[in-house]
């Protein structure tokens, strides 16, 4: 089934980050995926965990320009989702046989694939964040993450000027892009 | 080192963006639980997914659907009552129920009558199932759950019955030590086989022979799990099809040798069976000679006779040692 032009929109908005769609999203599918996971061995916190690891592949793939989605959200959540389940299932060595409730689902590996690599690269962005020290990870995280002005950050932090601070937030950069490429290899 | 640059300044942004909705979607989480639009039990709970239909087919939902609904509801949950309770429901035991049996049971009426049942007057028979001799006096190891009444009477292969009293129950093994107490009972010299200590291996060929119907019936397949269900260290997993009936027929292997008793299956998948191992009748052989010193002890021949023989042959001399064990109660 396509997607309909609703569920478009549905996916714009996920993309945009806007809190009325996502909460939308959450309200259609969460309990969908609560029931599968607590039918197959796993907690409410598994299902907590397992929906908003799904939603942001699903984000993830809603960001990325070429992105057609050929079958409606709630196939693709729960595809996603059982996907995952199942895997992490197989690595904690409780792999029981899947109970479905005759769901329809879509071959994800690719996508699943691709979001693994995403994963991995965040989780090396998170660590050299860290290990940064202060104020370094303040200040990026201040430009980057809460997207505050030049002005706003040397206020904040106590720079004379706006120029201060842009010299001090390159500085900054510097040192996380090398422990960032410390850890990530481009040729991946 | 520009592209490289580039690429990191993409990087950043990806990071700084999933971190956002990550927030968004842990906020959004929060926020649903505090309305009660979604719930955080541990149960299967589908309220919440018929809400949600509810309001997407708001329009469509007519009362004459509701209520089937409630008529549906209402017979899946008297069939629920209804239907005896197992106490796994991933696995089955193997004994027969009366009342899965209630048509074979008319005919056997017939049959217990014409032989002069030695079923007491007035006792209902509740469950059913396979035992085997081990000890030539008249001592019978079946399945705890297959001795569900408080007396039971076996029945041999060519349709005589005896009176057994119950001389040990072991709920945790689920095995049960049977004695024939009846005069017209005659004692065997010895038994044609005997019974594993140790333990056997994997993709050893075996058979077995029990009653999941009044006549004895044999199957054959072969070990493929040193556990049993989840792991249990005190079975096998078989490969083998069986039948409730099948409870506490004794699994032998190429010599004739007992190597376990049938126990259980697994409900979901096919031929999936499981065996308690054979040692564990040493252990409760040895329960029951403690318990009574002196006397009446039980011998367990450690030697077969059979090893050497044709399967057909193996199949003729065993036989006669395998009863069809049914249990009533008053």
């Amino acid at each position: 089934m396509k997607a309909t032009s609703n569920e478009q929109a549905l996916l714009r908005g996920l993309a945009g980050n806007d809190s009325a769609i996502i909460e939308q999203l959450y309200k259609e599918n969460f309990s969908t995926i609560q029931a599968f996971i607590l039918a197959n061995n796993g907690s409410y916190d598994d299902a907590r965990d397992v929906f908003q690891e799904a939603m942001i592949a699903l984000y993830e793939k809603a960001q990325s320009g070429s992105f057609v989605l050929t079958c409606q959200i709630k196939t693709y959540v729960y595809s996603v989702c059982r996907r995952l389940w199942l895997k992490k299932l197989q690595q904690m060595g409780r792999f029981s046989h899947p109970v479905d409730n005759l769901e329809e689902t879509i071959s994800v590996e690719d996508d699943l694939e691709q979001h693994a690599k995403h994963d991995a690269a965040y989780a090396i962005m998170d660590r050299a964040l860290k290990s940064l020290g202060e104020p370094c990870k303040s200040l990026l995280e201040g430009y980057y993450l809460q997207k505050m002005d030049m002005q706003a950050l040397a206020a904040e932090f106590g720079y004379t000027n706006s120029d201060n601070a842009k010299n001090q937030k390159y500085k900054c950069l510097m040192r996380l892009k090398k422990l960032f490429f410390a850890q990530y290899n481009i040729g991946e | 080192m520009v592209v490289e640059h580039a690429m990191f300044l993409q990087q950043i942004n990806d990071y700084s963006a999933i971190k956002s909705i990550k927030q968004t979607l842990a906020q959004t989480h929060q926020n649903l639980l505090e309305r009660g639009e979604i719930s955080n039990s541990e149960t299967v709970s589908s309220s919440a997914k018929i809400v949600q239909l509810f309001h997407k087919y708001k329009k469509v939902a007519s009362i004459a659907a509701s209520v089937g609904g409630v008529i549906a509801l209402f017979i899946s949950g008297l069939a629920l009552y209804l239907s005896p309770v197992s106490h796994n429901n991933q696995i089955q035991q193997l004994s027969n129920d009366i009342a899965a049996i209630k048509k074979s049971q008319q005919y056997q009426g017939k049959l217990i009558n014409e032989v002069k049942s030695k079923l007491p007057a007035g006792v209902k028979f509740i469950s059913g199932g396979s035992g085997f001799l081990i000890d030539a006096k008249g001592f019978i190891v079946t399945n705890a759950h297959v001795i569900k009444g408080t007396g039971a009477i076996v029945v041999d292969n060519n349709g005589k019955e005896y009176v057994a009293e119950i001389a040990l129950i072991d709920q945790e093994k689920d095995l049960a030590i049977l004695k024939i107490d009846d005069a017209d009972f005659t004692s065997k010299k010895s038994l044609p086989y005997s019974i594993r200590k140790s333990t056997t291996d994997l993709g050893e060929e075996i058979f077995t022979l029990g009653y999941p119907r009044n006549e004895i019936v044999y199957g054959t397949g072969y070990l493929s799990a040193r556990t049993g269900y989840e792991g249990d260290s005190l079975s096998y997993q078989l490969q083998m099809s069986a039948n409730p009936g099948n409870s506490g027929a004794p699994v032998f292997d190429n010599a004739g040798e007992v190597i376990g008793v049938l126990s259980t299956r697994e409900a979901q998948l096919e031929g999936v069976v499981f065996a308690l191992k054979s040692n564990n009748i040493y252990k409760i052989v040895r329960d029951y000679n403690e318990m009574n010193d002196g006397g009446k002890d039980i011998k367990i021949s450690t030697r077969s006779t059979i090893s050497r023989m044709s399967r057909k042959k193996q199949i003729s001399t065993l036989e006669s040692c395998v009863y069809y064990v049914k249990s009533f109660d008053k």
